[in-house]
């Protein structure tokens, strides 16, 4: 099985790397970018012998892999 | 009185706490590896130094509050023991729940290692007992991480609660944006736990506790921590 997790700077938090790749397109000349919000992609791969994992994924995300004073996780489990 | 310095792999301000508390203050201080699983006996200081703990890994702070000594670490604020975090220490602190909010990459994107203002803001605290508020103090800072966010609803609790330790300011005192150095909400450079035992900074009083390193403006803090 397979983990796919994506943690998001919270909206209400400063993204400085968002700020800066969005300049940074706007200098390529895209000035259709509004906002840039970057985030982290997690993948984590798993023993499909233990039950649960959707659970355990999520607990994982609160406990480490997201810090959620700062930031929201999606996950999804694939076979 | 004894104080006690963790060492977390990544490290890098331990020797420096442990020479200002036990050499400087005249503290019998102890150095603490991070795989111990208790505390010495008869402990009244935990500090936490600054560095980059597990190469600031993940997030600053997020593998080193893991650490095997870190329920030791927070059996002893729980029971009123006073625990500092400077720097880095502060991250981990964040992260382990020991203090409110959590520390974000600086505005600028940059490393910013300079002398900064900041002002006290409480001296209800072991840490400012010694300081006045509103006094300017010049503090050395050096981080990438030190930009303090959390919600508006925490950040009025801390505001009401009274605390805030620091916030950065002009060399008068005035707390204004320019002087903001990594974008910290409010301009926050230190807070403490509502037990008011538990301390952050960003930053560095060790640094600037002894007149041959540029100025003792430090020092009291340390001085406060440990009754002197």
């Amino acid at each position: 099985m397979k983990a796919k997790i994506i943690v998001m700077p919270r909206k209400e938090v400063l993204d400085p790397q968002g700020e800066a790749v969005r300049s940074g397109l706007h200098s390529l000349g895209y000035e259709e970018v509004a906002a840039v919000r970057v985030g982290r992609y997690v993948e984590l791969d798993l023993d499909d012998s233990v039950p649960d994992a959707e659970s355990r994924v999520k607990t994982m995300c609160q406990q480490l892999l997201a810090n959620e004073v700062i930031e929201d996780f999606d996950f999804i489990v694939e076979p | 009185m004894r104080v006690a310095v963790i060492t977390f792999p990544g490290s890098n301000c331990d020797d420096d706490c442990h020479h200002v508390f036990g050499d400087v203050l005249g503290k019998e201080t102890i150095s603490v590896w991070h795989r111990e699983v208790s505390l010495p006996t008869g402990l009244d200081v935990v500090v936490l130094p600054g560095g980059f703990s597990y190469g600031d890994y993940l997030r600053t702070g997020a593998i080193a509050r893991f650490s095997r000594i870190m329920p030791a670490v927070a059996n002893f604020a729980r029971d009123g023991g006073t625990v500092i975090g400077i720097c880095n220490g502060f991250q981990i602190l964040c992260e382990a729940g020991l203090l409110p909010g959590a520390l974000i990459r600086n505005r600028s994107l940059r490393f910013i290692c300079e002398t900064v203002s900041i002002r006290c803001e409480t001296t209800g605290s072991i840490l400012t007992q010694k300081l006045q508020v509103g006094q300017v103090l010049r503090v050395p800072i050096a981080h990438a991480e030190g930009c303090y966010q959390l919600d508006e609803g925490g950040l009025q609790r801390l505001e009401d609660e009274g605390q805030v330790l620091f916030r950065y300011c002009a060399p008068d005192g005035t707390v204004d944006p320019a002087a903001n150095p990594n974008g910290s909400k409010r301009s926050i450079a230190g807070v403490m736990n509502a037990g008011r035992n538990v301390f952050g900074m960003m930053p560095h009083p060790e640094r600037i506790s002894e007149h041959v390193l540029g100025g003792v403006d430090g020092r009291a803090l340390l001085e406060g921590l440990v009754g002197i």
